[in-house]
């Protein structure tokens, strides 16, 4: 039997196939914004402060590099927002969101002010740099907090759209950016769109962003019908009940259960089955690529395929 | 009036300690703060209301002074204009000081006296720490320490970049507040930036655990900031001190007042 720990690399899950498409969007239309409404505003510590460098240049009362310090990061993103402007908050997802958590919750939600925070750096996008630059729990995170959008982009074609509608907002919100994607964008509202369709009372399997490849060909031979989202938060618990039968599979590249309660919320007038596929919590100590830590956790194709039959038939399969 | 109040007027004995006063609302001799904790006459009334008897700590006492300083001679903001964007904020950072706050909200009109009555009910807008969405004329809601300068150096930077150059940012904090790390990226940033619309207010009353060795402004100052160090109950000192400024640069006042009441 093959060990999950095992180092090789896997043809499914190539190590970074959208290798900062994502980051570069970003930049590109967080630059066009800036040019063109002089409420938004861009906070960073450091991290891509070069790739904003013409921006700073031109608008250096709206594009403010703080240095290496992610307190004062969100703190000046809630005065800023404080005086009306519109923050986009910018660095490592680990750093933007774990190393400040304090902050976002009083300097931005207790205020009663939003902002935008984009992050690159998902779950394992960056394993050479080793735990102390993975954050599989950012979602999680953010999900303690009141009613943040959270998009989670699946493809970098996805990004303009999603960042130009947020920023011109006023909510709170969390872009989560990756180097994993998929073949090709699906850009919507949000809601959950069905990509595969098993008819009546199949078993539902959502996949958020950058996970609907791998989770399409988990279930290939499977009757099983796949809905994708970008937003799970909120997320569409309405297109949830008309979609799920009895068994519901969540696929989130961030930890293993973040949308389990609201899925047990949403469908908790009847009888049902969940299954939350994610990153792991264990801290693995182990580098590699992305495509590995995808391996590792169960996230590649096969990983998926694994988990998704011994759930459907728990019967048939052997206990692990 | 009825029996039992005027039993808690009462000066009672202990054995071992001598006179111990008993507190209530309608202030006499026997329960007036100490003369070192004498405020300023427009709050003393409503400051004794909110007080409603309690032992209050010195720190509450001690901010009083720079609170009705700011408010009554430095601030350009009034019960009308407390959503002017054109106007002077004042952020509470160290949000424990509530009770002379609120006291002095009172007393300039931002919030009715009446609400002095019943703080930290059920119903009450008036918490142990300030909401700035519960109160009118809060700019933040604080607590926790540490937050009050990060979020004054963002609302400096916001109003820059809106052309907004006539107000002033003041943020009031605690020299034990300073132990805090996010205070240093912010006194760092600032100095480092130039950000001369803001001013600190730092009132020390020496209960930092391990202390400022080489005192509080040197902490600024080495930042580029300009500072003044005052007397915490001197308020034609702390006008002077508060209405410094120089381009370029932001400044702290250090309001040094007594640990004890």
């Amino acid at each position: 039997m093959t060990s999950t720990l095992e180092a090789t690399p896997s043809p499914a899950a190539p190590a970074s196939p959208g290798d900062g498409l994502m980051r570069a969007a970003f930049v590109a239309e967080l630059t066009a914004l800036l040019a063109e409404d002089p409420r938004t505003a861009l906070v960073l510590a450091d991290i891509s402060a070069d790739s904003f460098a013409p921006a700073a240049h031109r608008h250096p009362d709206r594009v403010l590099n703080v240095g290496i310090r992610e307190q004062l990061m969100i703190g000046v993103a809630g005065g800023l927002a404080l005086t009306g402007l519109r923050p986009v908050v910018h660095s490592y997802a680990p750093f933007l969101v774990e190393r400040a958590y304090e902050q976002i919750k009083l300097d931005l939600d207790h205020q009663g002010v939003g902002a935008v925070l984009v992050s690159i750096g998902a779950s394992y996008d960056r394993p050479e740099a080793g735990r102390t630059h993975l954050s599989p729990a950012d979602v999680a995170l953010i999900d303690t907090l009141g009613d943040w959008t959270v998009h989670v982009p699946g493809h970098p074609d996805e990004v303009p759209a999603l960042l130009r509608a947020t920023v011109a907002g006023d909510a709170p919100a969390y872009l989560r950016l990756s180097i994993l994607t998929n073949d090709r964008p699906r850009g919507n509202d949000g809601s959950l769109q069905v990509v595969r369709d098993a008819g009546p009372g199949a078993p539902l399997l959502v996949a958020v962003g950058p996970l609907l490849d791998p989770a399409l060909a988990a279930v290939e031979q499977l009757p099983v019908t796949v809905a994708w989202t970008h937003r799970p938060r909120p997320f569409d618990t309405a297109g949830l009940r008309a979609l799920a039968g009895t068994e519901v599979i969540l696929v989130e590249p961030y930890l293993a259960g973040t949308s389990s309660r609201v899925v047990a919320a949403a469908l908790a007038d009847r009888p049902h089955r969940v299954l939350a596929l994610g990153v792991g919590r264990e801290d693995l100590r182990r580098y590699g690529t992305a495509g590995d830590h995808s391996r590792w956790h169960g996230l590649d194709a096969a990983g998926l395929r694994r988990s998704v039959t011994a759930f459907l038939a728990p019967w048939a399969t052997p206990s692990r | 009036m009825d029996f039992n109040l005027q039993t808690s007027r009462m000066t009672m004995m202990t054995a071992s300690t001598g006179p111990l006063t008993v507190g209530s609302p309608e202030t006499g001799a026997a329960d007036a703060p100490p003369a070192r904790a004498r405020l300023p006459e427009p709050v003393a009334p409503l400051f004794e209301r909110i007080r409603a008897g309690r032992d209050l700590g010195a720190n509450t006492y001690s901010t009083v002074d720079v609170l009705w300083v700011l408010y009554d001679r430095v601030l350009r903001i009034t019960p009308a204009t407390v959503d002017d964007p054109d106007r002077d904020r004042f952020l509470l950072s160290k949000g424990h000081a509530v009770d002379g706050y609120y006291a002095v909200l009172a007393a300039t009109g931002f919030v009715p006296a009446e609400w002095l009555d019943d703080p930290t009910s059920a119903t009450s807008r008036l918490g142990g720490h300030p909401d700035r969405t519960l109160v009118p004329g809060v700019e933040i809601g604080s607590g926790s320490l540490g937050h009050g300068l990060g979020l004054g150096v963002g609302t400096a930077l916001g109003l820059r970049a809106q052309g907004l150059l006539t107000p002033r940012v003041y943020v009031l904090l605690g020299d034990a507040e300073l132990d805090e790390g996010s205070n240093h990226e912010a006194i760092a940033y600032a100095g480092a930036t130039g950000l001369d619309s803001l001013t600190a207010v730092v009132i020390d009353n020496g209960s930092a655990t391990h202390g400022w060795p080489g005192g509080i402004a040197a902490r600024f100052t080495a930042n580029g900031w300009t500072a003044a160090t005052v007397d915490g109950h001197d308020h034609d000192a702390l006008h002077t001190a508060l209405t410094e400024r120089t381009a370029h640069r932001p400044h702290v006042v250090v309001a040094v007042v007594s640990k004890e009441v």
